[in-house]
């Protein structure tokens, strides 16, 4: 299990060749990269976060997510500060025994990390820059688990 | 006193991201009375407390919380990490 929050970009490829290797109990391994979207006029992203709660509250998600699918593995990487349209912002990987087990636990991991680790984006625009609303459907997302 | 720390809007409101506050308040939300009372900015960035989150000692929590033996408050909107 690894959290890691950081400034710089990652590697996606060796991130997920390295993830989980040499095991032989593992049947399936599902991966997410969320991606900085340019809706129009978008010149970059900005992500502030809670040093030392992150890495806690991220912990703590991913460890519910083991032990709720019985994963093998898991990994969560997240950026912060300033991102170009285009560019990686996050991944999380799952390895479970099954597919069924990897893609459920892959969407739990989301779903958290979206309304539940203290990360805000802010955008900046041509007019100006707008931190991110939450959305109602996150939150609203948490209770199908 | 405690540390209390501002992120996101709520540390452009208040124009600082950590202060050490001296309280006398037994909850979260009297020390939220006690900020406000002091100048317009914090009025404005505590004007409505159901668009904010709180984390005591950095986990989130409520604003009906107790305050005893917390070191650490933060104040943030809603989270908009993924």
């Amino acid at each position: 299990m690894v959290v890691r929050v950081q400034e710089a970009p990652f590697d996606l490829g060796a991130e997920l060749d390295a993830f989980a290797s040499g095991r032989t109990d593992v049947g399936a391994q599902v991966s997410f990269t969320g991606l900085v979207r340019d809706d129009g006029g978008l010149r970059f992203m900005e992500i502030e976060h809670y040093p030392g709660m992150t890495e806690k509250a991220i912990g703590a998600i991913e460890a519910e997510a083991v032990r709720r699918w019985t994963l093998r593995d898991a990994l969560v990487i997240h950026r912060h500060g300033r991102l170009a349209p285009g560019e990686q912002i996050m991944m999380v990987a799952t390895a479970a025994g099954h597919r069924g087990e990897a893609f459920a636990a892959a969407e739990f991991l989301m779903d958290y990390l979206k309304s539940r680790a203290p990360f805000w984006k802010r955008e900046v625009t041509a007019e100006g820059a707008a931190w991110v609303a939450a959305k109602d459907e996150d939150e609203d997302a948490l209770s199908r688990w | 006193m405690i540390d209390v720390l501002y992120f996101a809007w709520v540390r452009e409101r208040i124009g600082l991201p950590k202060e050490r506050v001296e309280t006398s308040a037994d909850t979260v939300s009297g020390l939220v009375e006690e900020l406000k009372a002091r100048e317009a900015r914090y009025e404005a960035a505590f004007a409505d407390t159901s668009a904010l989150r709180v984390a005591l000692d950095q986990e989130l929590s409520d604003f009906d919380a107790p305050l005893a033996g917390v070191r650490e408050v933060a104040f943030f909107p809603p989270m908009t990490g993924g």
